[in-house]
């Protein structure tokens, strides 16, 4: 099991993805540069970190959209490979046409750096296959712009076809507008792509993989995915 | 070939809270300009264009906008091309 880690100029998350899934978690992993036309044979799974990929320059993402590795990327994407977009990678997912919708401003407009409380609403994912089902789970966020917006008829589309993984709630699991951090349509913090191959989280599961840190509620998230292949 | 001037001004679409814009507004009412409503925050985006006619220069400019300069799904945007002589 092999991921591979995509660094663009702005990444800031790149590190802590690599340290969990190896330090931490026991797989191995790779950096893959933005410049690259190529993505490794053996690469299993691709990492798209959090940071200010170009600065943030025009949107959040929009400009890594366009780095030569994203094209293929989407390739690798088309060819039914698993990628997990964190934080900024969700907002290139979004940008990539891979994921629907879009992240907008957080409703209070300021930038938000917290735990949060998560439901996980579908345990049943390449991503999730690990967790219990309805668990409650305890990870950072830290963004600016991750008030995920779509319009109504792709919000019910994920709602109905249990895309939405992760929902903002307290640590009772309940789901309303006071436990909603950001703004974000439905308290929605992750969604999956409908083939169920590409998951996209404004949360940082990374960055609690380590009991040392406080909390290893993200772990589950890596061993799900490394639970694909290693059987 | 000609060149061409494209001003671009992109704003969030009517139905999507602009909460930069709500947050002017209030501001601006607490100054007494009450009859100063619906604001709305934005961008604006100049660029060069060489092209042999005013046609082909606004077809891909909006190309640009569609694919990178705006988000379609959130954004709309206006584009006036000056000619520059």
């Amino acid at each position: 099991m092999k991921f591979g880690i995509v660094v663009f100029p702005g990444s800031n998350c790149d590190h802590d993805a690599y340290y969990s899934v190896t330090g931490n978690l026991g797989y191995s992993a790779e950096y893959l540069w933005h410049k690259d036309t190529t993505i490794p044979k053996d690469i299993d799974c691709i990492i798209l970190p959090g940071g200010f990929s170009y600065g943030d320059y025009l949107r959040c993402g929009a400009i890594a959209r366009f780095s030569p590795l994203m094209n293929e990327v989407i390739k690798f994407a088309n060819n039914g490979g698993y990628i997990i977009g964190i934080c900024n990678g969700f907002q290139i997912l979004t940008e990539s046409g891979l994921l629907p919708g879009t992240l907008l401003r957080n409703e209070n407009l300021k930038f938000i750096c917290k735990d949060v409380f998560l439901k996980v609403e579908n345990n049943s994912t390449p991503f999730t296959n690990k967790f219990k089902s309805d668990s409650i789970i305890r990870i950072p966020i830290a963004h600016g712009e991750g008030n995920y917006y779509a319009d109504d008829s792709t919000v019910e589309k994920l709602e109905n076809e249990n895309q939405i993984v992760f929902r903002y709630t307290n640590e009772k699991g309940v789901a309303d507008k006071s436990f909603n951090p950001n703004g974000s349509i439905n308290n929605i913090a992750g969604i999956i792509s409908s083939n169920g191959r590409i998951l996209g989280m404004m949360p940082h599961p990374e960055r609690y993989c380590d009991d040392l840190l406080g909390c290893s509620d993200g772990t589950s998230v890596f061993h799900s995915i490394a639970n694909n292949f290693i059987k | 070939m000609k060149q061409f001037k494209g001003k671009v001004s992109i704003t969030l679409r009517e139905n999507i809270l602009d909460v930069q814009g709500k947050t002017i507004e209030h501001a601006l009412h607490s100054l007494n300009y009450n009859d100063l409503t619906h604001v709305r925050i934005g961008k604006y985006v100049e660029v060069l264009i060489s092209a042999e006619n005013t046609e082909i220069a606004q077809a891909r400019l909006s190309e640009a906008c569609n694919q990178l300069i705006a988000n379609p799904i959130i954004e709309d945007y206006k584009i006036i091309l000056e000619e520059i002589k």
